[in-house]
């Protein structure tokens, strides 16, 4: 009678909801496992990539401190691009500062915000930039990858003043840099963020290598 | 479903790509050149492999109505814990697939084999399978590969030491110089032409040889 098919019906979507509830279960368990196992290994090859990236944003400069260890957080979400706190690591030769560089963002790329490694000597002078981490488009806007082309090598040994201020922008807007073939959005705003960039440091000054690290650098 | 006919249907007769049309946004999206292809085909085989050989072994015990959703649950984890994996122990491979791992996740073919073939066979012909239309996959992957990239780039085999070692940094062939490319075929609509046309040639092969197989019954004749 209905209620006996009710009660039947009643089970079968219990059932169906617990198995659904099982597999879930199952799926973050097995993602938790993987997770912990695998988080020590992934956290240093970041590292690794990441110093494998200071050294090309900084374009052969000598400098004889640990970089990683001498690190400030600065935040300015309109020059930097992001709301978070932002690194940046000071490069020294015999306690002297010789660059910075600043994990700056581009928040406005194709398919999200890029994030850049930005390497500047303290008069200013581009030293080299390289995209640390984004989502464009595989074969059109992840052109800005040194290894898949050489595009982002278009900013090394400039300034604020090279390009002048009105020409820091892509070809397409009127200004001094290529853009990638097929992709106009992504190398326009790894443009402006680096020019904010910049910006950023000249506003800072020589602030950005205060303080000196505490021990040893 | 004997060997034979399971590898017939993932590389011609039920081909991903040019006949169930399943998985075209990962194959539209990035299949811009020879590597790409190659980098989407082989991880496109490897998560199916892990979801036919896991809905075979569990399909049989879940109830109709939520198989599809517990496939959900089992293709996204797997493919999370295959990238959580390889990044951690293979990182220069990941860092060559770089987007396409995740991209699988969105592609319908795997949940199409796990709920409408794995779920239903034995271990062996589900995994067959799996290789099966992973291979198809790959072969219009690879196809769509090498014709944009070298309409568009004016290469063959740009990028290859990403996916496969260093040692395959020498392969590439430039034929033309870049600036010649034509950049429609590496956009979307570009991609979605050149797939049309590969479909039509498909349709018209597949034609002509029913044609010759069975006239009677390919000119529609009621009377055979």
């Amino acid at each position: 009678m209905a209620s006996r098919e009710t009660d039947a019906n009643g089970t079968r979507v219990l059932r169906a909801a617990l198995t659904l509830a099982a597999a879930v279960a199952a799926a973050v368990v097995l993602l938790a496992l993987v997770h912990d196992a695998t988080r020590e290994r992934v956290a240093s090859s970041e590292r690794a990539r990441r110093a494998a990236a200071f050294d090309r944003v900084l374009g052969g400069i000598d400098y004889d401190n640990d970089l990683l260890a001498d690190r400030i957080e600065v935040r300015d979400p309109e020059l930097l691009g992001t709301d978070a706190s932002v690194p940046v690591y000071r490069a020294r030769l015999a306690g002297r500062p010789v660059a910075v560089i600043i994990e700056s963002v581009a928040p406005d790329g194709y398919s999200g915000s890029i994030r850049l490694l930005v390497g500047v000597a303290p008069d200013g002078r581009l030293l080299g930039v390289r995209a640390l981490q984004h989502r464009e488009t595989p074969g059109l806007g992840d052109a800005i990858e040194e290894r898949r082309s050489d595009w982002i090598r278009s900013f090394d040994g400039r300034s604020l003043g090279d390009p002048p201020p009105g020409r820091w922008k892509v070809r397409k807007d009127g200004g001094d840099f290529d853009q990638l073939t097929g992709a106009t959005v992504t190398p326009r705003a790894v443009v402006a963020a680096v020019r904010n960039t910049l910006l950023f440091v000249e506003r800072q000054g020589a602030a950005l290598f205060e303080p000196m690290p505490t021990a040893n650098g | 479903m004997d060997a034979r006919s399971i590898v017939a249907n993932g590389l011609t007769t039920q081909n991903p790509g040019l006949v169930q049309l399943l998985g075209l946004c990962p194959l539209l999206a990035v299949s811009t050149t020879v590597a790409y292809g190659l980098g989407l085909g082989l991880a496109t085989i490897a998560v199916l492999l892990i979801s036919n050989t896991l809905a075979a072994l569990i399909g049989r015990w879940l109830l109709p109505e939520i198989r599809i959703a517990v496939f959900v649950v089992v293709i996204a984890a797997a493919v999370t814990a295959v990238e959580l994996t390889l990044a951690a122990w293979l990182p220069a491979i990941h860092a060559g697939l770089g987007i396409f791992l995740p991209l699988i996740v969105t592609n319908c073919l795997v949940l199409a084999r796990a709920e409408s073939f794995a779920s239903r066979n034995a271990l062996w012909p589900a995994m067959l399978d799996a290789l099966a239309m992973g291979a198809g996959f790959m072969l219009v992957l690879l196809a769509l590969g090498a014709s944009r990239e070298l309409l568009g780039h004016g290469s063959v085999g740009a990028g290859l030491d990403d996916v496969l070692g260093a040692a395959w940094s020498a392969t590439r062939i430039d034929v033309f110089p870049e600036r010649h490319g034509l950049l429609l075929v590496l956009l979307p609509p570009g991609a979605f032409i050149l797939l049309g046309l590969m479909l039509a040639a498909r349709n018209r092969a597949a034609q002509r040889t029913q044609l010759r197989r069975s006239p009677a019954i390919a000119l529609g004749d009621s009377r055979a």
